[in-house]
Order: C-alpha cells, then sequence, then structure tokens
C-alpha cells in the first residue's frame, strides 16, 4: 500500500491508535510508564476508591527520586536512614506500599540501580525507540532521545495508564528544529538546547512535538539525545524526540530491559523504519546555525532567558512584546540584576551538577575534566553533584571523578532529583544565586527566594572555579 | 468530576504570562498524598507581595482567573489544577495554555478558555472594574455586562466531557475488549514491546 509520507512523530503515533472516536479523539496504546512516588499516590488512591486494578503491571516501573534526601541512606550497620521530613517519609511509603500492592516492579532507595525516573528508564533499557512513554512529569520528554514518543502527564492521566494501558489523546502537530553545521568547541548539547529555547520562546513548542533534525543531532552520544529531548518541554512542546539509530541500537543493547537474541534482531529491524520520510511535512519549521550557538546562560525566570556567556543582561525595553516587558522587569527585580551587566560578572555562591537533563556519566565527566587539578572559588559557598541513579554514581567512582569532585571543593551526593526542585533538604538559600545544570529557572524552583541560572555541567564547573559565570572556554 | 456549563462571577485579574505551574503551586505542596487543601500554598510567591490581586478583597469569592501567554507552563503537576479549584476557581481565560495544564484542569472540572490578546486586555479591564463576567460552555461564548461577546472553542470531547461531569477512566475501561484485541496483535507481531519490567 502507497502511503502517504510521515514524520517520525506520526509513524509512532500510527503504531500505537487503538481507536479514534467521532470528534477526533484517539485512544493510544502506552507501552512504558514511569511512576515516581509525588504525582502517583492519588492515582492509585482513585484505583482503590473506583475498585480498579493495574491492567498491565509489567509495564509499568516505579522508583523513588524527588523526596529523597541525597545524603547517607544506610548507616554504619547498613540499616536504612530514617527521612527526617515526615510529610516525604509518608510521600515515599506511600509509593513503597502502592507498587507491590498492584503487581508494579519497584527499585528501593537503597538498590544500586535507584534514581531519577528518567535517567533510569533508559538505563535499564526499559524506555525503548518507537515507544510511547509517559510519567507523572514533565520532564518525560526526556526520552525521545531514543527515538520514542515521550511526554508528561497529569494524575488523572496516570490512574487512566494504570487502569487502562491507554490515554485519550488529540494529535498534536509535527514541528522541525533543524540545526545545519557543527557546534564549535566546548559548545555542548545542553548549550544548543538552551539556545532553541532561547530562540522559539516558551511558548513557541506549543500544541507541537518537536523533532530535532540535522548532523549535530546524528554525531550525539544518547546521552547528549537525551539532554536534549529533556527541555523540549521547556519551549512548551509535549515531546521531543530524534530518529533513533545504530548509536542508539549501541547504546540499549544488552541492557537488563532490552529485547534478547531473536527478538532483538526483530526490534532493530523495526526500528530502522523510524525516521521521518524524505518527504514528510511539518506543520513548523525552525532552522539553527550551530555555528552561532555559544555557552549558553539564562538572565531570568523563564527558559526562554537565554543570552550567549558573552551577553549582557537585557533590558526590559530590548522587547517588542508588552506582555515580555513586564515579565523581564518582574524577572530582574527577582535575579537582582541589572540591565547591560555582564553575564560573566555575576558572581555566584552555589552551584548544582545534577537533574534529569544533566546527570549522567558524560555530563559528570565533562564537568570533572574542568575542575581537575582546580577549587571552587572562596566565594562558592555550596556545591554538590547528585548523580542521576547509583548506577551512574559507581561509574564514576570507578573513574575516579567522585575524588576530582571533592578535591575540588564539591559535595558528593546519593542520587534523585535534588535542587533542580528542593522538594528534598537541597536548597539554595533566599537571594543566593546558582550554576545550576538542571532544567527550570522559575522563580522559587531551587528553593523559595533562589536564583537560578541555568548552564551545562561544563560551565557549572567553570562558575564554581571562578566564583561568577564564566566561559568554560577560557579554562579548558 | 463536577460538571461545568455556565461560570458567572467576579474574575481575578492577573495577566501575567508564562505562568508556570510552579508559581500556581510551589514544590513544598506537593508533598501530600491528597487532592484536598492545596488552596493555602497556591500562588504562594505571588500572595507574599502586598496589595496582590488574590487577597485584594475586590475580587473574593472570584470563580474565574484572567492570565497571560502559556498559562500553566513547566511542572506536569496536576496539583495546580487541583489548587486552583481549592480556591473556588473553575474558569480560566487565557491567550494560550500549556498542553498538559489544558488536560489536568479538564479533568478536575476547571475550564481552560482560549481568546486572543486583546480580548483578554478588554476581559482584564472589566475585572478590573470588578464587573462579573459570564462564561457559558454550551454556546463557547464568554459575555460582560458592557455587551462585549467573545467566542472560543474547547477540543468537542473535552467539551462533552466537562458538560457532562465523565469520568474518562470509566470511560476508557468500557472500550476494555478493543484494547484487549490491540494487545493481542501486539503481543503476537512484537512481543518484546508487551514484555516491559518481566523482560529482566
Amino acid at each position: 500500500m502507497a502511503s502517504r509520507p510521515r514524520t517520525l512523530y506520526e509513524k509512532i503515533w500510527d503504531a500505537h491508535v487503538v481507536e479514534t472516536r467521532d470528534d477526533g479523539t484517539a485512544l493510544i496504546y502506552i507501552d512504558r510508564h514511569l511512576v515516581h512516588e509525588v504525582t502517583s499516590p492519588q492515582a492509585f488512591e482513585a484505583l482503590r476508591l473506583g475498585g480498579r486494578t493495574v491492567r498491565r503491571p509489567e509495564l509499568t516501573l516505579a522508583v523513588p527520586d524527588h523526596n529523597l534526601p541525597t545524603t547517607a541512606r544506610l548507616d554504619a550497620s547498613g540499616k536504612p536512614v530514617p527521612i527526617a521530613d515526615s510529610e516525604s517519609a509518608a510521600q515515599l511509603a506511600a509509593l513503597e506500599a502502592n507498587a507491590p500492592a498492584f503487581g508494579i516492579r519497584y527499585i528501593p532507595a537503597t538498590a544500586k540501580e535507584q534514581g531519577i525516573v528518567h535517567v533510569v528508564g533508559p538505563e535499564q533499557g526499559f524506555s525503548l525507540p518507537g515507544t510511547t512513554i509517559v510519567c507523572g512529569d514533565s520532564h518525560t520528554a526526556c526520552h525521545g532521545g531514543l527515538g520514542a514518543l515521550a511526554f508528561g502527564i497529569g494524575t488523572s492521566e496516570v490512574e487512566h495508564v494504570l487502569a487502562t494501558q491507554t490515554l485519550l489523546l488529540q494529535q498534536s502537530k509535527p514541528m522541525e528544529v533543524r540545526v545545519e553545521g557543527d557546534l564549535g568547541p566546548g559548545v555542548s548539547a545542553k548549550d544548543l538546547i538552551l539556545h532553541i529555547i532561547g530562540r522559539i520562546g516558551a511558548a513557541g513548542g506549543s500544541g507541537y512535538v518537536i523533532e530535532y533534525r540535522g548532523k549535530v543531532f546524528e554525531q550525539m552520544t544518547v546521552e547528549e539525545r537525551l539532554t536534549v529531548c529533556n527541555m523540549s518541554i521547556e519551549a512548551g512542546a509535549r515531546a521531543g524526540l530524534i530518529a533513533p539509530d545504530d548509536v542508539t541500537f549501541a547504546y540499549i543493547k544488552g541492557r537488563p530491559m532490552a529485547p534478547r537474541g531473536a527478538e532483538w534482531d526483530a526490534a532493530v529491524a523495526y526500528w530502522r523504519t523510524l525516521h521521518s520520510d524524505a518527504d514528510a511535512v511539518f506543520a513548523k519549521s525552525v532552522t539553527i546555525n550551530a555555528a552561532k550557538v555559544e555557552p549558553s546562560v539564562t538572565w531570568g525566570t523563564s527558559p526562554e532567558d537565554v543570552v550567549p556567556i558573552g551577553g549582557r543582561v537585557p533590558s526590559p525595553q530590548d522587547f517588542a512584546d508588552e506582555g515580555k516587558r513586564v515579565a523581564a522587569q518582574k524577572s530582574l527585580d527577582y535575579m537582582g540584576l541589572v540591565p547591560g551587566m555582564a553575564m560573566t560578572d555575576v558572581p555566584i555562591e552555589n552551584v548544582f551538577i545534577g537533574s534529569c537533563t544533566n546527570s549522567r556519566i558524560e555530563d559528570l565527566r565533562a564537568a570533572a575534566a574542568i575542575l581537575k587539578g582546580r577549587r571552587k572559588a572562596a566565594n562558592v559557598r555550596w556545591a554538590i553533584v547528585v548523580p542521576g541513579s547509583g548506577l551512574v554514581k559507581a561509574q564514576a567512582e570507578a573513574e575516579g571523578l567522585d575524588k576530582v569532585f571533592t578535591e575540588a571543593g564539591f559535595e558528593w551526593r546519593e542520587p534523585g532529583c535534588s535542587a533542580c526542585l528542593g522538594m528534598n533538604p537541597d536548597k539554595v538559600p533566599p537571594g543566593e544565586r546558582c550554576a545550576s545544570t538542571s532544567n527550570r529557572n522559575f522563580v522559587g524552583r531551587q528553593g523559595p527566594g533562589a536564583r537560578t541560572h541555568l548552564v551545562s555541567p561544563a560551565m557549572a564547573a567553570a562558575a564554581a572555579v571562578a566564583g561568577r559565570l564564566a566561559d568554560v572556554r577560557e579554562l579548558v | 468530576m463536577q460538571p461545568l456549563t455556565r461560570v458567572e462571577g467576579r474574575a481575578i485579574p492577573l495577566g501575567l504570562k508564562n505562568v508556570d505551574t510552579d508559581i500556581i503551586i510551589p514544590a513544598k505542596w506537593l508533598k501530600t498524598v491528597r487532592r484536598e487543601g492545596l488552596g493555602a500554598g497556591a500562588f504562594e510567591t505571588i500572595r507574599a507581595e502586598p496589595g496582590n490581586v488574590f487577597d485584594d478583597p475586590a475580587y473574593a469569592g472570584a470563580s474565574i482567573l484572567i492570565a497571560g501567554d502559556n498559562f500553566g507552563c513547566g511542572s506536569s503537576r496536576e496539583h495546580a489544577a487541583w489548587a486552583l479549584g481549592d480556591l473556588g476557581l473553575r474558569v480560566v481565560i487565557a491567550p494560550s495554555f500549556s498542553d498538559i495544564f489544558s488536560g489536568n484542569a479538564v479533568k478536575n472540572g476547571i475550564l481552560p478558555v482560549v481568546l486572543p490578546q486583546d480580548a483578554v486586555d478588554r476581559l482584564l479591564e472589566v475585572a478590573r472594574e470588578g464587573q462579573p463576567i459570564s462564561v457559558d460552555l454550551e454556546s463557547e461564548t464568554v459575555t460582560t455586562p458592557y455587551q462585549d461577546r467573545y467566542t472560543f472553542i474547547l477540543d468537542p470531547f473535552r467539551r462533552h466531557c466537562l458538560l457532562n461531569g465523565l469520568d474518562e477512566v470509566g470511560l476508557t475501561m468500557a472500550r476494555g475488549e478493543a484494547i484487549g484485541s490491540f494487545e493481542a496483535a501486539r503481543t503476537a507481531a512484537q512481543p518484546w514491546l508487551m514484555r516491559g519490567t518481566a523482560a529482566a
């Protein structure tokens, strides 16, 4: 049958339509569901109240991450350390009880496989190309780096997936972000995605699923692709994806939950069909010149507030849109910045290396490469590294990276979401700044009154050494 | 879910753009295992400012919130919708909403109304005068005592659910047979897709 040319997103969508309602809403099959402790208790409670069960327990994986303290989880005698915050403890206990009660695989806080859901999914081979992946967390877009259609959902939808393994959805429109040329030295995947968000805006991807296309993405490792897709939501897109290729297949092969033997061969043969057809049509297209991307930093309280590290704090008057002028002024007030200030003059008191955007082994290597033989500046009060999972932590320790970090004055922590959103004790104090490898610079995100500057892992390391935002290219 | 057909009342003229769900309900409030009581933490950072619109007696008892572009962006936390509902809000009017937030809103009986910026600006004016605004989901219109009349469109399925207070989970469970056929075909053609955690 000759079919019309389709984008990657449309191919994955079509393969998951159970049925379509007359009003155009589709019932979409969900292949993989990740669950953490914050957005699931009310869903499990609703199942209980409705007398409902989990339709396909083996397609859901539960792991605690948001609330967990990143200090030692076992005491000297090997017993679990109790969690001081009673609400956090109750929420974590709820997941620990709900998962087995509904037959769902649960990775406990003390297991070496524990970590941030979006690090654990790919690491375990649970997240696969061409699958639909959901989680009650907007950074689920991350798994698009493997060529999956992955997106965040609310708690009512968590219940819907648990009960039916489907979601009722309207199809989004396909959008292309094409990057031409090569990134310059010292410019990372994080710098590129920050640049893209700065270019298209925090709502630029609203109603769309973005496919990132171009040689730059083909040359990226899987971990770099995960970083790019992770932040698609910060541009308002429901999801972001990159076509799977041999790099993807090599990453997945042999992981615990990945297909094996003849099924592996069948899976790869299918995955090779997952790319946009040559003449597929995108509803919106944006082209970026990679050579113009520099190490990026944020100055404001929206991820679209991006400037190159060599740039200056903008003036509200620089913006044509009235709403944006008002927002920019509020951001500057909150951030304690004045227009015209050089970004490299912004002092930094805190550094956070972690989050589902940048806590994988390559991120830690990139930061450690800058920190080796150096020390954080005297004015940097608090610097922590929070690996994305226990397996990342073990790998980093095997490579001696933990020593590099601690010798540079960083604290080496246990895995979790940590200071990305400050649900656990890791918070940035009011009025202080943080160079953070996380994904959101929202008001109060890293703690009430905290001022966040989003950067790459290497740029966070450079900021720690300089005691101010700094251009990592001057340190390599 | 509480059905919604028509809402008339005072509106809170927030007007800000890119109001993220961390602003609507900060992370420290997400430690609850319940849906109720989140109104206490709603818009906490804005409410810390003296003279803010949420604590202005002129807008007490409002059932409508008017905001700027990209309302509800950021985190997928449904706690944002629960918090708005706990404040007594049933309608949010804005030029655009984040995809995840608008879905969460409808599932909790809250109507997201998308109107062009000039219409939103006009409604902000009316709200600031303390005049009531009417939102009718049946006819998909927003009206004011000054004869302003704007039409909006809500996705037909969401409209149907909201008008009738329908539970999507129940609706989909009734399609269990279709889901079962889909799963059977998949298990036969691509068994590795169905293994999930059992593959380990």
